[in-house]
């Protein structure tokens, strides 16, 4: 980290300064936004953002405009953990050149969305971690290629409506599941992946900072409710991303050198369809097919509940 | 910057030189209902500020003391200038402080 922050422990603690400004133009109620302006409230301003295309990239920087007020850079969709390497590669050398001091910390942060990592940017941000790069890698997940037209993405949940797994006569929505992100991270060797959400902005704060204080990559995934391609009223982007980890559809977990654990655990769940009915992607479900996501979360819950140890996700509120 | 006459103006690279100079850029006209805090009501939470998309909500070092005498040192206002309507902070407050009025009756 480039400044000493302390620990964010409430909502207090989280500084003041902005470093993405208004007059941007990601839609009204673009949860995103609000992702992005904690990601930076936490960074400072020593911190260089790599971009990847998509809704925070385009809308974010209509030339000759930009929103942010760190050292930004776009260059592809698909190479954002690329870009991010090099990056952090070029402090070293401007290092050893002695053009920069030793001791100026300098956060790099790449910024994707899931089909920025999942999909198109995979192999740049799995070569990131695997490479070692002191880079954080957030992904704001809004489960489809939104900036496009949402199209479904390897983030696209099972039965979500996009414009690519549509609803027919013989289709119900997306017919796949989701890629599991935390866990691909994990397997790459580093020391840190977190899954976060903005309706809990203490934990999300505290693992953007986390994730920063280590010494290599570090991958933080957070949800991000899309008024535009989930299909609800603008108002309710906090409320449904409340609602994901309300009904175990989002568990906020953290994986730090070894240690697992759920940093936001649930005592009682809500009903998944609590959740789903908010949606206007989900409104073609019957209640049988909403009994099957039920059934889909009750056996992840199990296993979440398995590698903690002990019950940190309840059950079913009666 | 901001006036490119040709394309030779254009900056290598696409370079943009003034950090965030969206907020010369006004989206009110976005806005379907504008948010209105009660400054009776409110009880400086801070939830408002946090979890606003665009940043407009404006935290303030200022006293407000209720017409019940309640002493507060944080005065929340709205940037209505960024603020695109979404109601973000009307849905979240916990008590209600928000009111979205309709821009056009
Ligand atoms: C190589 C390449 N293919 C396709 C595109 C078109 N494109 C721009 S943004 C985008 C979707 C981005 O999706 P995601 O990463 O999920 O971000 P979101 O738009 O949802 O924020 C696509 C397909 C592109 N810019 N480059
Ligand atoms: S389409 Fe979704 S992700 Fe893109 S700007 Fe709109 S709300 Fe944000
Ligand atoms: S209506 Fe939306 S944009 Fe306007 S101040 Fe409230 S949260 Fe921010
Ligand atoms: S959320 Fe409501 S009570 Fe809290 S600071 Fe904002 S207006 Fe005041
Ligand atoms: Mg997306």
């Amino acid at each position: 980290m480039t400044y000493e922050l302390e620990k964010i422990k409430t909502l207090w603690d989280i500084p003041k300064e902005e470093h993405l400004v208004g007059g941007h133009s990601l839609c009204a109620g673009c949860t995103a936004a609000t992702i992005v302006r904690h990601l930076l409230k936490v960074a400072g301003k020593n911190t260089i953002v790599v971009n990847a295309t998509g809704c925070v990239e385009v809308s974010t920087t209509s030339f000759p405009y930009t929103a942010w007020r760190v050292p930004w850079l776009h260059v592809a969709f698909e190479n954002a953990g690329a870009v991010a390497s090099g990056v952090e590669s070029a402090i070293n050398a401007l290092k050893i050149k002695g053009e920069i001091p030793v001791e100026k910390e300098i956060n790099v942060i790449a910024i994707a969305g899931d089909g920025g990592s999942f999909d198109i940017g995979f192999q740049a941000l799995s070569g990131l971690m695997e490479r070692g790069h002191k880079v954080m890698f957030v992904i704001y997940d809004n489960e489809a290629y939104m900036n496009t037209g949402i199209q479904r993405s390897g983030a696209t949940p099972f039965a979500a409506w996009t414009t690519t797994t549509p609803v027919t006569r013989r289709i119900r929505g997306e017919w796949r599941n989701k890629k599991d992100m935390f866990d691909i991270a994990i397997a790459h060797g580093i020391d840190y992946a977190a899954t976060a959400n903005p309706a809990y902005p203490v934990d999300m704060d505290s693992k953007f900072q986390k994730g920063l204080s280590k010494d290599g990559p570090s991958l933080v995934h957070v949800i991000m409710p899309c008024t535009t391609g989930w299909r609800f009223e603008p108002k309710y982007g906090i409320t449904i991303a409340k609602l994901a980890t309300e009904t175990a559809v989002w568990v906020n977990m953290e994986y730090d050198v070894g240690n697992f654990s759920v940093t936001v655990p649930v005592k009682k769940r809500k009903h998944v369809r609590e959740y789903l009915k908010l949606q206007g992607r989900y409104s073609h479900l019957s209640e049988t097919e909403i009994e099957l996501i039920q059934e889909q979360i009750d056996r992840k819950v199990e296993e979440i509940n398995k590698r903690a140890g002990k019950e940190v996700i309840g059950p079913l509120e009666a | 910057m901001k006036e490119l006459k040709s394309w030779k103006d254009y900056p290598l690279g696409g370079a943009v030189y003034d950090p965030g100079s969206t907020l010369d850029i006004d989206v009110s006209g976005w806005r379907n209902e504008r948010p209105q805090i009660d400054q009776e009501k409110c009880i400086r939470c801070r939830i408002c500020w946090v979890f606003c998309p665009d940043a407009a909500i404006i935290e303030e070092e200022k006293t407000y003391t209720t017409k019940t005498g309640k002493t507060f040192k944080l005065t929340y206002s709205i940037d209505y200038a960024h603020c695109k309507g979404c109601g973000i902070c009307a849905n979240e407050c916990p008590v209600k402080a928000i009111k979205m009025i309709p821009e056009v009756e």
